[in-house]
């Protein structure tokens, strides 16, 4: 009662009292969060944007900036091969990879979405690995060759794919395959947002399209896959940043190594410059997948408009063709009246 | 001669094409047999591959020197031999970086949940400037590698005197920055966007202020959210090793902190250093280290056995996928 009071009292143009009382709450809500972006994000950022234009040593008054422009750039390219080729390896393998985690998190979700007896109990199996995996342990039962499938032969695979691809794609893609469980075992999470997605497809338009002679495979393509698309977007981008900060990854430990080396070129801004363009490539990663899988739109909404379109470039054809033909029809008049009525002088106008 | 081709005709009669499709691909009502095997198989071959690894581990890790050598033992040990855990557990300091471990993991997932489920709530139930900004930002942040903000945040703790201690995990996740803190901001969004707004209404109408109105409402109502959000955060927690030997350790080499997959990615120095001192341990070999790779998985291991129906249906139930 009281608001209502304050309200008729003084009117505001812009926000309401209870509005901006709500907004005010707002942020006292998210404002540890905003302090925190502040300084374990936006500032670090600031800090490691202007250090990687420089050189960092640390001498026992603080550190020492010496401006290199882009020295560290020309330094990582062109006399530290070893990381641009890893970056290149790591661009195919992810590219590889999160495709495989994907279809392979799908198509076990959706077996597992049947009528399945121990469902429980293949879920339980699926799950595992997400409590497992660590840098550490995955390390130990790669180093011991444990992960590649028993009955799989790797050697075939890479001596195959030397052949066709660059070197950095075939050592990239061969390492996939050696490692191929260790690739499956990234599908965790992945599998149960899935098989929660498909849970919740509305039933009755399966029904629908078997009432129309629908086929389970074209109920896949044409109702499953639209429908959880978003989550396949989802799970791309969950499985890229994954990938980017485990620790089987080398490129981080690079970035790591070149923090704490003790050499003279090496250093803060030598590993912000690295970790930089690393940045870069996983965004630029991460968007190549939201081109590819995102659109806001609905699937049917969009079928609809295509037809929608079609309907109204028919309808448009339509009345050119009337347009013309009228058109047409009053020239026709005019020119037979021409020859009926022709004025004193000859020249058709009045 | 009749006779048998009296019986071929029955048989060609009652085995007719579409009662074999029947059986093999189910009916509408009912599903075939030959598809259940099909999928059952799958299913079974894929969990076995999947679960290789472990296997291999397990068996591996009860081996001892002569099992190894010998080609024909390959999945059963000739006989039961914990030698390697005993040792194994001694290299690792099992029990106490067991228990630094839980700290590790439990400290800052306790700060993420307050924080994030707040900022969460904040989000979802209020409309203010800057909202759609400030979303972008959270999912960027979650976007953009740790590596490009690690040394900046390294120098500050440095500065901060803090490096080497819990407070470089603890105090990132008290401020919603912490491992993976916008995937849990984001549940909780999603999730407080699903408690019915009359709710609200209904309690503010009552007298309720905003604060009262989150404590009672809002997070007794998302308990299956907080669920997820626990043991994801603990289960990140206890595997990253990365962060934890930069921040947590220090890298100084002296700090107290440690956890279980710090010490196994230390293990065979910490093995040899070990060996030397004690001269009955055995040689460092594969089942040694599979017996280490076990015991820092087993924690996590019988936390997954216990809570299974918490994790296999948190995703589930914590509204990720919408409705």
């Amino acid at each position: 009662m009281k608001i209502f009071g304050k309200k008729e009292k003084k009117p505001r143009i812009k926000l309401g009292k209870l509005e901006s009382r709500e907004a005010r709450m707002g942020y006292l809500f998210v404002a540890p969060w905003l302090v925190g972006v502040l300084a374990f994000l936006l500032i670090p950022l600031a800090q490691s944007f202007y250090y990687m234009w420089y050189n960092i040593r640390i001498t026992p008054n603080g550190m020492k900036f010496t401006f290199l422009g882009t020295g560290n750039f020309t330094q990582i390219w062109l006399e530290n091969p070893e990381f641009p080729q890893q970056l290149v390896t790591y661009i195919w393998q992810t590219l590889i990879e999160v495709p495989i985690i994907v279809v392979f998190a799908l198509m076990i979700a959706i077996m597992l979405n049947g009528k399945i007896v121990a469902r429980g109990f293949f879920r339980l199996i699926f799950f595992l690995p997400v409590i497992i995996v660590s840098g550490p342990v995955m390390n130990l039962l790669v180093s011991e060759g444990a992960s590649s499938i028993p009955a799989m032969d790797t050697q075939a695979i890479v001596s195959a794919m030397e052949t066709v691809l660059p070197v950095s794609a075939a050592e990239g893609i061969g390492e996939i395959f050696s490692n191929m469980i260790m690739t499956l075992w990234y599908s965790g999470v992945q599998i149960l947002i899935f098989l929660s997605a498909l849970q919740k497809v509305d039933p009755s338009m399966y029904e629908a399209a078997k009432i129309d002679g629908g086929s389970e495979w074209e109920c896949f393509w044409k109702i499953t896959l639209p429908t959880i698309k978003p989550m396949i977007l989802l799970c791309s981008v969950y499985s890229v940043i994954f990938l980017s900060g485990n620790e089987q990854n080398e490129l981080i430990t690079m970035i790591k190594d070149a923090m704490f080396s003790g050499t003279k070129e090496k250093g803060y801004g030598y590993a912000s410059a690295m970790a930089w363009m690393y940045a870069l490539v996983i965004t630029l990663i991460t968007l190549l997948f939201f081109l590819l899988l995102g659109s806001k739109k609905d699937h049917y909404d969009r079928l609809v408009k295509k037809h929608q379109k079609q309907l109204k470039k028919e309808e448009r054809e339509a009345k050119r063709i009337e347009r013309r033909g009228r058109r047409n029809a009053a020239r026709m008049e005019k020119i037979q009246r021409k020859g009926k009525f022709t004025t004193y002088d000859g020249s058709g106008d009045y | 001669m009749t006779a048998q081709a009296i019986t071929k005709k029955d048989l060609r009669s009652y085995f007719t094409k579409e009662k074999l499709h029947r059986f093999m691909f189910g009916t509408r009502e009912k599903q075939g047999a030959g598809k259940m095997i099909a999928i059952y198989g799958l299913l079974i071959c894929i969990g076995f591959v999947y679960l290789y690894p472990i296997f291999y581990m397990i068996s591996t890790s009860f081996m001892d020197q002569n099992d190894l050598l010998d080609t024909s033992v390959k999945w059963i040990p000739s006989h039961f031999y914990l030698r390697n855990y005993v040792d194994a557990g001694a290299s690792l300091d099992f029990v106490a970086s067991f228990f630094k471990g839980i700290l590790i993991a439990g400290i800052p997932t306790a700060c993420n949940i307050l924080v994030d489920m707040m900022v969460g709530y904040g989000f979802a139930r209020y409309e203010f400037k800057g909202k759609k900004i400030m979303m972008a930002i959270l999912i960027f942040s979650y976007i953009l590698p740790k590596q490009v903000t690690m040394i900046p945040t390294y120098v500050l703790y440095n500065n901060m005197g803090i490096l080497g201690t819990i407070w470089t995990f603890a105090l990132p996740a008290l401020f919603g920055n912490g491992l993976n803190a916008p995937i849990f901001i984001l549940i909780f969004y999603q999730f407080f966007r699903q408690v019915p707004k009359v709710l609200m209404e209904a309690a503010a109408i009552d007298g309720a202020g905003h604060f009262k109105r989150f404590f009672r409402i809002a997070v007794p109502s998302a308990v299956p959210a907080i669920v997820t959000v626990v043991l994801f955060s603990f289960v990140w927690y206890w595997n990253e090793s990365y962060l934890t030997e930069l921040y947590v350790q220090g890298l100084s080499g002296n700090s107290i902190w440690t956890n279980l997959v710090v010490q196994l990615k230390n293990f065979d120095s910490s093995f040899a250093s070990k060996a030397t001192v004690g001269s009955t341990a055995t040689s460092l070999n594969e089942s040694v280290r599979m017996a280490a790779t076990s015991l820092s998985i087993i924690p996590l291991l019988i936390m997954y056995l216990i809570l299974q129906k918490q994790f296999v249906e948190s995703i589930d139930r914590a509204g990720i996928t919408g409705e």
